[in-house]
């Protein structure tokens, strides 16, 4: 099935919302801290300003408290006494033109009394960089499991590593904008997002509304990647505050210099692995530390904690495992939500560590991993019993054969020993990816949906699930069509509104199409009931009983629902970490070859094979299209982005120097799907949007140690720390 | 300073009188409310703002509207001739060439400007040619696709 909302993108004619035609609006922007930390002194604003018909707003023009709801109650709308970070927002101005909204925000200088900033999060914070408690920890995590320590001290082996991940910027096209105004007593807010309910909740609170007196669209969205799961409700509480100041619609659009420096980024992170093992290489004990920096305030830091600790394991069978984590509080842009949320930190630092162990007991790399693979029956580092049925042997094989990886690895003996300057290699990594929420996290959501079937005999989907690019609007069509045996053409998807779509959760996770996707199948059967239909009905006798209906009913609304049920045997326990993590996984092999130019000191990917066990695939160009596109930013993060930091900012904000892939850095992606149905996914299926960014990195790296035989374990592989290596 | 432009777009001839310093993507987005070309990085880089001057592809964030002046001007609303769509159109909806849809205008313009220079690029030549234009949903590999079938159909 083609995509469904593609023509309107082709001709230019989608509303991103800088595109939104609104009468009479005037256009926002942030005035933001110059320092990493310290007290606000003074906020000048210049007498020619003042009275110029300038609005300006800060923290004293909040209705209700300071604070953007997500997990913490600790990051402010507007920096009030204090900054934690550069690019903190201070003051918010509206003039009547965009380019006279910026003159105006760069003329106001907010002065700040500096005090000692905590710019390194693998430092221990001396007393004077203390911010948060009596140690700078954000949130503290233990999974732990069996013996360690006598594990450990009765291994043969002790193979020990350190690993480092650097920030990651989203670069959604789009940057993020949000408008708002007033429809009499209603606030509405119209951008670009992932999940509305996140920002309607936060807008009800800061500006101490009832929720009937707030309202939410999801404008076009550009990209998201989890960058617009968290910001966007900053974004949207500052145009509203502008639009109630200035009782006139507000358009607040960043640009890209300011998207990068003040927006969330992909945490950084530190991961140490002691694995105790025996001579042939199986992994009989893990103590892992994992410590991520979490920036300026807590945002998600805790539930990204959680999912990297989780995976930190890998796929990997073994009965005595520790692992500890931390978040740091730093002096930095608060890192937040990205595609993958801590499990591509994590895996890059097993994967690359299973090639360090390989290397070091003299046991090749697949050897070592088919020895450990999880095989159905045994239990992950949360004591979960996998059982699945998903033959993860069959993964590696499949990779190996599309990659034709024994015949390369040869082949690239002999061609690296004749070339000059060039050296090939390729390595692998296997890994998983939990799809859904961590935990009790699903169940905690109770995810409502809703169909309804109209007068016409069409069916309109009632969902807060958001397209942003990955195809949501096609598959819950798809899902829908097939469910009540209708044509496409006869589904509806509504634009995710707060006053007309109820609340089925974010659309973050991996958790659209499987989690989302159960829910309208459900729906949809509770629909064709309401009608007195059984599963039987074909799509003509439905849509002439929801005709009849709206007969006898007239005016009335006819909805089939849906609430969140989980699997059954489902059992997890927040408070010890134990139980069953996810309700299900994804399961794959990533392949990569690469090329290292020894007098440019680059590393280029020549040849990219994905394999992966997804559940069922439900539409196969959707499917392909999320792995190619999150494989290449596997492969930015692994090999081009890199976040420079000064004095706590990111002194790279901009696409001049901060690079991503072009079609020119990557090869074809060639991407193959194992297929084993999830019974509780829709249609069969398990997630897959994050699942790709797992892979690429430690792939990419495990590659350019077997072609230069350098022992790379600090991500991004720039050009100057691959010198230092090969140099050194 | 305010300088009186003349620029044909998409056909039509408009008339504006416009200051120095404004730039052509905005005169299209604002004075002339064509926002199919969409802004992503005001710096020459991402390509989003890609359009046609004079039937060659200009980043439209880096150049002024002045410059435009006296030029035939096409934007994305300027591909689809009536109810036909522009072959590489047709190639992106048949290939799947999109997620988000926000490099998309930017990205048929482009490769527009490259099948009128070349009209059977290989592959290699299509990623060369793609190198100023920014993706980041879907890893290149359908829009790639859909220019080298574009080609194979004959595109002009």
């Amino acid at each position: 099935m083609k995509r469904f909302e593609g023509l309107e993108k082709l001709t230019g004619r989608t509303l991103f919302i800088d595109d939104l035609p609104l009468e009479n609006c005037l256009w926002g922007a942030t005035v933001r801290s110059p320092a990493a930390r310290g007290t606000i002194r003074q906020v000048r604003v210049p007498n020619h300003l003042e009275g110029s018909g300038l609005v300006l707003v800060d923290h004293r023009d909040l209705p209700g408290p300071n604070v953007v709801s997500l997990i913490t109650d600790d990051w402010p709308i507007l920096a009030a006494e204090t900054v934690r970070h550069r690019y903190e927002p201070v003051m918010l101005v509206a003039a009547e033109s965009r380019a006279a909204a910026r003159r105006a925000a760069a003329q106001i200088e907010v002065v700040v009394d500096p005090l000692p900033a905590a710019l390194d999060f693998r430092q221990t914070p001396t007393a004077e960089q203390i911010q948060v408690g009596d140690d700078n920890v954000l949130k503290q995590l233990k999974i732990e499991r069996g013996e360690v320590d006598e594990a450990l001290a009765a291994a043969p082996i002790v193979v020990e590593g350190e690993y480092e991940t650097g920030a990651q910027e989203h670069v959604y096209l789009e940057p993020q904008g949000m408008a708002a105004w007033l429809d009499g007593e209603v606030v509405v807010v119209h951008g670009s997002l992932q999940c509305p309910y996140y920002v309607e909740s936060a807008l009800t609170r800061a500006l101490d509304l009832p929720a009937e007196r707030v309202r939410v669209i999801q404008a076009a969205t550009g990209g998201g990647f989890g960058g617009k799961e968290d910001f966007p409700s900053i974004v949207a509480i500052h145009a509203a505050l502008l639009a109630i100041k200035a009782q006139r619609p507000i358009k607040l659009i960043y640009d890209r210099g300011e998207d990068m420096a003040a927006t969330t980024k992909r945490h950084p992170a530190w991961i140490r692995h002691r694995t105790g093992l025996s001579e042939e290489g199986q992994i009989l004990a893990h103590d892992i530390e994992v410590v991520l920096d979490g920036g300026a305030y807590v945002t998600l830091s805790p539930v990204v904690l959680s999912r990297g600790m989780i995976h930190a394991a890998g796929p990997y069978a073994c009965d005595h495992v520790r692992i500890r984590g931390r978040a740091m509080m730093t002096n930095s842009v608060p890192f937040g939500a990205f595609r993958g949320f801590g499990a591509p930190q994590t895996l890059f630092a097993i994967e690359r560590h299973m090639d360090v162990i390989a290397k070091q007991i003299g046991v090749d790399p697949v050897k070592l991993r088919r020895l450990n693979l999880l095989t159905d029956g045994q239990a992950t580092a949360t004591g979960q019993v996998i059982d699945d049925g998903t033959d993860r042997q069959q993964v590696l094989s499949r990779a190996l054969d599309l990659s034709r990886f024994t015949y390369k690895r040869s082949q690239h003996t002999a061609f690296n020993a004749e070339h000059a300057y060039l050296r090939r290699g390729i390595g692998l990594a296997c890994f998983f990816h939990g799809a859904g929420f961590t935990g009790s996290g699903e169940r905690a959501m109770k995810s409502l949906l809703h169909v309804a079937g109209l007068a016409d005999g069409r069916v309109e989907v009632l969902s807060a699930s958001t397209e942003i690019g990955q195809g949501t609007t096609t598959i819950f069509t798809q899902i829908a069509a097939d469910q009540l045996r209708l044509d496409p053409e006869q589904i509806l998807i509504a634009q995710p509104d707060t006053w007309r779509v109820p609340d089925n959760g974010p659309t973050v996770a991996s958790r659209t199409t499987m989690v989302v996707g159960r829910l309208i199948e459900r729906a949809c059967d509770n629909l064709r009931e309401r009608v007195g239909l059984d599963a039987a009905a074909t799509g003509t006798e439905l849509q002439a009983a929801l005709v009849a209906w709206h007969e006898e009913h007239p005016d009335e609304e006819l909805l089939g629902s849906a609430r969140y049920q989980q699997p059954p045997g489902i059992e997890w326990d927040d408070e010890t970490y134990r139980g069953d993590a996810y309700s299900a996984y994804g399961w794959a092999t990533y392949v990569a070859e690469v090329e290292v130019d020894l007098r440019t000191y680059t590393a280029r990917v020549i040849d990219f094979v994905a394999v992966q066990e997804i559940g069922k695939v439900l539409n196969e160009t959707l499917a392909r299209g999320q792995i190619q596109g999150g494989v290449v930013q596997g492969i930015g993060w692994a090999l081009l982005e890199e976040c420079r930091w000064q004095e706590g900012g990111m002194a790279n904000h901009q696409l001049t120097n901060y690079i991503i892939p072009t079609s020119d850095d990557v090869p074809s992606i060639r991407v193959a799907f194992l297929e084993n149905p999830y019974p509780h996914g829709g249609q069969g299926a398990k997630g897959i949007g994050e699942l790709p960014l797992d892979g690429p990195a430690p792939a990419i790296f495990n590659a350019v140690a077997a072609a230069t035989g350098v022992d790379p374990r600090v991500l991004p592989l720039v050009p100057e720390r691959l010198m230092e290596l090969i140099e050194q | 300073m305010r300088h009186q432009i003349r620029v044909e777009v998409n056909g039509k001839s408009h008339e504006r009188e416009v200051e120095a310093r404004q730039l052509l993507v905005h005169f299209l987005r604002d004075e002339l409310r064509l926002t199919g070309t969409n802004v992503g990085c005001e710096t020459s880089l991402c390509g989003a703002c890609t359009v046609w001057m004079d039937g060659k592809a200009v980043k439209s964030c880096t150049q002024l509207a002045v410059q435009a002046d006296g030029c035939s001007v096409t934007t994305i609303e300027g591909m689809k001739q009536g109810d036909t769509f522009h072959p590489v159109q047709e190639a992106f909806w048949e290939c799947h060439g999109l997620q988000c849809g926000y490099c998309t205008p930017g990205m048929i313009m482009a490769a527009g400007a490259l099948l009128k220079e070349n009209p059977s690029p290989s592959e290699a030549e299509i990623r060369q040619s793609l190198k100023g234009n920014l993706c980041r949903c879907t890893g290149y590999q359908n829009i790639v696709k859909a220019i080298a079938h574009a080609a194979q159909g004959g595109a002009q």
